[in-house]
């Protein structure tokens, strides 16, 4: 958790120092008064500063900030991060100079980075959240790279009458591929092999 | 690079505190030797390798920014 002490002529001034520091305002903090200060009288008692520890409380959103920040600067990568509140899933968007690095070979790198800031957030959470990371619109751009994919290829199936494996690809892009043939009158989709080499296979109906 | 895997490799583990990283520079690539708990191995690993692999990739993304190549190797 992330918190600081600070110090001041009274309490108040003392937590608005603090939040000034932290860069959040006083709804997302919790202020513990460590000493509440005193005036001093007639110079007989010297006056004391009060001392406060602010810490920010955590919300998905602070530990998803948190991670993805850090790891950022570690990886030496400029970008800017947005995080949205979807209801049932969260999402954190990249943009930025060095998203390419960021998204990867066929969206590899966004997806190790995806399930890593999964793990680490629901480690340190008691509630459990589901996080979707995203580069610029990749997740969109790639479902329709996808989808053009699977029609471009059942197209061949049917034609040439032979089944096609596709490369392997991870659960949320083989689910396109069956969602935009499921319809088809001539072809029909099966996962085969296991992960993390499990690929879409189209075959022609007979 | 050390950094780098020390801090994800800090938040993957129950105990921090036993993560040990060692860098070898090369010219053109880095070794990253990364050491954890025994009990924390199947936390930098996970099923199938698959977290590894994750650590690896993101390795590798910061060695393509930095113009190097980065090899992490888990030690037990």
């Amino acid at each position: 958790m992330k918190w600081i002490e600070a110090e001041g002529n009274t309490v108040d001034e003392a937590v608005s120092l603090a939040l000034q520091k932290l860069g959040v305002d006083r709804s997302r903090v919790d202020v513990e008064v460590l000493d509440p200060g005193s005036r001093g009288f007639l110079g007989i008692l010297r006056s004391r500063q009060a001392r406060v520890r602010v810490s920010v409380r955590e919300t998905p959103e602070t530990v998803i900030r948190e991670f993805l920040e850090t790891l950022l600067k570690e990886m030496g990568m400029e970008a800017d991060l947005e995080i949205t509140s979807h209801g049932e899933y969260w999402s954190a968007a990249f943009s930025g100079p060095d998203v390419r690095f960021l998204i990867g070979r066929r969206g590899d790198t966004l997806n190790a980075l995806q399930l890593l800031v999964n793990l680490v957030v629901n480690k340190k959470l008691t509630e459990k959240v589901r996080i979707i990371l995203d580069a610029e619109g990749y997740r969109q751009r790639r479902e329709e790279t996808l989808r053009r994919l699977a029609r471009r290829l059942s197209e061949k199936v049917r034609k040439t009458k032979k089944d096609i494996a596709l490369e392997p690809m991870t659960p949320q892009e083989r689910r396109v591929i069956h969602m935009e043939l499921q319809e088809d009158p001539w072809v029909y989709t099966v996962s085969k092999g296991e992960e993390p080499h499990r690929k879409v296979v189209i075959c022609l109906k007979r | 690079m050390r950094e780098l895997i020390e801090f994800l490799a800090k938040s993957l583990v129950d105990d921090p505190d036993a993560v040990e990283v060692n860098q070898i520079e090369g010219e053109k690539s880095v070794i990253v030797e990364l050491k954890v708990a025994s009990e924390d191995m199947g936390k930098v690993i996970g099923k199938q390798g698959k977290i590894a692999k994750a650590i690896r990739t993101i390795a590798k993304a910061a060695g393509a920014k930095a113009g190097k190549k980065v090899i992490v190797e888990i030690i037990s």
